[in-house]
């Protein structure tokens, strides 16, 4: 057995992780983000990626999509701490995978492209609702929407068709059907 | 048009409003229209301390013995860093603090002026919320949510940054009970159903080995709970347990209270923790100086946890039944229902708890605050089991700094009464004791309050002798003088081979000459058989007093769990820990 040094146990098991997406309402007012960033941070969990932005004009209300990673427990946790901020509204979760929800996030890629050239990056992009913002002889900006992964495959697959630049968004998430978070 | 007041004024109304009696504080630049304001309010007393932190400890300590919510008043800067450890402090264990700091002028925020800090950055993690008011229109409706946030649920500190300009600016003020009580503990106020009453009285029946793990909830709850929970125990028969911050809830002296768990609780508390069969948590949080281990901790048990905090259950332990409610409420309800339906359950139930209570007392009968006393030097437990004897007929107060003498206190001076233990376990603040000392004595006046001190701590906070001197508050710090940070110096003779690195504390003052220098009462006992007399002699002085109480430097603090040990590998004294060590140290 080996000798412990410290007046702390040592760490015990760590369950699987799993990716879930949080979806908060906060009031819109100063120093919010930073208290949902500084719960994470504080707290030693995860944030993949944030997307957030006024939903409700009139309530000031803004909605915060996170992605993130951990145990069963620790993703009970953040529900529960987010939960405890006074300037939070709802917090509803969500398992990757899970059937009835959607996700997306948004890209724009810079390409050094010529005319023929662009032809074909926007074929590899067609799956992905590609929108061409800007363009001229040598480059162009595309637009395409998808699920993470797409984009991840999406970047590398462009890397060799001459990307120079890569914006991505966090994602954000919706229910299919009527039904709303609650 | 409604009357103007000015955000200085608009403070005071709010403070009046929430009934504040006593402020405890210190100016500064930044503070100054607030404390020119203090004058004209004479309900309101303000109490000078020497340092913020001072300050912030006092309020706890207030806030603590008296119920009410602890009012901290600091400047801009230097003032409200300084009070970041105390907020941290209260943060860690709950306890309601309202903290009021100046900020620079709103236009010289963020140029780096004299003074100025991010004080909402820097306290918005050790707060339950803050705010920095940019509109003298809304200091009111502000100052008045700040009093629900840090009181409701459970309770914690927050801190309202006022910038000077707006202390001077005039606005309306209102008085109206703010609407967003619901969402302050992450739950709406839970109703408990009696599906979960029944629940619980079904654990309850079918437990032949149960245990009440009772902390620091069961106080916040108010006296009430105390009552509550005292006629649980006494209905069910079953024994109990308490955290740290719990002791007091549960008489300290009744058969049925097995002592203080944890790293240096009792070995029958940890062991029936361990080996119970029903674990019934009521407002603790499975703290890891509890738990040790969290994969071996109580494995056969099933868990309730009693908590009004939704995020402290499931935690660190996963529990069986849980049940967000304030502890008080819940009681109330669960003895209700406990009576309709159980009225023989004790006698019927004493066969089936018996073989149970015959092994704890086989646990008990180890003795394990047993020490090895002397009648040439005063043994620290000794000190403070004579200090308990010598003052357990009076109603006192006890406050202690962090280390050795604050475990020895736990162990050896008796609770019987709620809210009269002051210490700080999260954070364990060096330094806490003196001043929470200061707040006692001014929320109970006449009241005996006694600081149980190491000689370490203590000299964090010594400058606010200087505060109990002025409002003549006459508590006592009764000082174990081991001439070591003690709990350092144990902790490096059994994990780091006796390296004693910068632990011993040269050139200390001589206690009793400060003392004098303060304008307090020094004494000193040297020997055993001179403490009772010294010890009356502190208690009946009616002045503060510094008690220089020399004890045995290489005493160590027993039992004790060691780091990463379930609960039923307790090293129970120095006998012990001599033999494991030959057997390679497996325990330590």
């Amino acid at each position: 057995m080996s000798k412990s040094k410290s007046a702390y146990s040592v760490p015990g098991k760590i369950g699987k992780t799993e990716r879930h997406i949080i979806v908060v309402w906060v009031d819109n007012e100063a120093g919010v983000l930073a208290r949902i960033a500084g719960l994470f941070s504080g707290r030693g969990y995860n944030i993949e990626s944030l997307a957030v932005a006024e939903v409700d004009k009139k309530k000031h209300i803004s909605r915060i999509t996170i992605v993130t990673e951990g145990t069963p427990q620790v993703i009970e946790q953040i529900n529960l701490q987010l939960k405890k901020l006074v300037p939070v509204h709802k917090v509803a979760d969500f398992k990757r995978g899970e059937k009835d929800i959607l996700f997306r996030e948004l890209a724009l890629f810079k390409m050094l492209a010529n005319t023929k050239k662009q032809e074909k990056i926007k074929k590899i992009c067609k799956k992905f609702n590609p929108v061409v913002l800007d363009k001229t002889t040598k480059s162009f900006v595309i637009q395409v929407t998808a699920l993470r992964a797409e984009i991840d495959k999406l970047a590398i697959d462009l890397k060799r068709l001459g990307l120079i630049s890569t914006s991505r968004t966090g994602a954000v998430a919706m229910t299919k059907g009527p039904k709303i978070f609650n | 048009m409604p009357k103007l007041f000015t955000g200085a004024e608009i403070v005071f109304k709010a403070l009046e409003d929430q009934k504040v009696d006593y402020i405890f504080g210190y100016p500064g630049g930044a503070v100054l229209p607030i404390y020119d304001e203090l004058k004209n309010h004479k309900s309101i007393k303000h109490i000078l301390a020497r340092h913020e932190q001072g300050a912030g400890h006092a309020a706890e300590g207030y806030a603590r013995s008296s119920g009410k919510p602890g009012i901290l008043l600091v400047t801009s800067g230097p003032g409200a860093t300084n009070a970041v450890t105390a907020l941290t402090d209260a943060y860690m264990d709950s306890v309601p603090l309202v903290c009021i700091s100046g900020q620079v002028p709103t236009h010289l925020i963020g140029t780096d002026a004299f003074q100025e800090c991010d004080t909402t950055g820097i306290t918005r993690p050790c707060t339950k919320h803050n705010w920095l008011v940019k509109d003298v229109n809304d200091l009111a409706r502000v100052l008045h949510l700040a009093f629900e946030v840090a009181t409701t649920g459970r309770p914690g500190p927050v801190l309202v940054d006022i910038p000077k300009d707006i202390q001077f600016k005039k606005g309306k003020y209102s008085f109206s009970k703010s609407t967003l009580k619901k969402k302050l503990n992450g739950r709406a106020t839970h109703k408990i159903s009696n599906n979960e009453l029944d629940k619980f009285i079904d654990l309850l029946k079918k437990s032949s080995k149960p245990i009440f793990y009772t902390g620091g909830g069961v106080i916040n709850s108010g006296p009430q709970a105390s009552e509550y929970l005292r006629e649980l125990v006494a209905l069910t028969g079953f024994p109990i347990t308490s955290t740290l911050q719990g002791l007091g809830a549960y008489p300290g002296d009744d058969p049925q209270f097995l002592g203080m768990l944890g790293m240096h609780g009792t070995f029958e508390a940890n062991n029936a923790m361990h080996d119970c069969d029903l674990m019934i948590n009521i407002g603790a949080r499975f703290d890891d100086r509890i738990t040790g281990k969290v994969d071996e901790f109580s494995p056969g048990s099933k868990k309730i946890h009693v908590d009004i905090d939704p995020s402290s259950i499931g935690k660190n332990i996963k529990v069986d039944l849980a049940i967000v409610s304030d502890v008080s409420e819940f009681l109330k309800l669960l003895i209700k229902r406990f009576k309709e339906k159980n009225k023989n359950f004790l006698s019927s139930n004493k066969q089936k708890t018996s073989k149970w209570w015959s092994t704890i007392e086989k646990w008990r009968e180890k003795k394990s605050l047993n020490f090895i006393n002397s009648n040439k030097i005063i043994k620290p437990q000794h000190a403070v089991q004579r200090l308990y004897e010598l003052t357990k007929d009076k109603d006192t107060f006890v406050t202690t700094e962090v280390g050795q003498h604050q475990m020895w206190a736990a162990q050896h001076y008796k609770f019987n009464k709620p809210n009269r233990w002051m210490t700080s376990g999260g954070l364990g603040t060096m330094g806490y004791g003196l001043p929470a000392a200061i707040g006692v004595q001014v929320a109970n006046p006449g009241k005996l309050v006694v600081d149980i001190a190491g000689e370490a701590s203590v000299l964090m906070t010594m400058q606010e002798m200087s505060t109990a001197v002025q409002y003549k508050l006459p508590i006592k710090i009764f000082i174990l003088n081991n001439e070591y940070m003690g709990m350092v110096r144990q902790w490096q003779e059994l994990l780091h081979e006796k390296n004693y690195s910068e632990s011993y504390t040269a050139a200390l003052p001589d206690f009793v000459k400060l003392a004098e220098s303060y304008g307090c009462v020094g004494i000193r006992a040297k020997t055993p058989d001179e403490l009772d007399e010294k010890i009356k002699e502190m208690v009946n002085v009616d002045r503060p007093v510094i008690f220089d109480c020399l004890v045995d430097k290489a005493e160590n603090c027993f039992p004790m769990i060691p780091s990463g040990k379930p609960h039923n590998q307790m090293i129970l004294g120095p006998e012990e820990e001599e033999e494991i060590s030959d057997e390679g140290k497996i325990l330590v």
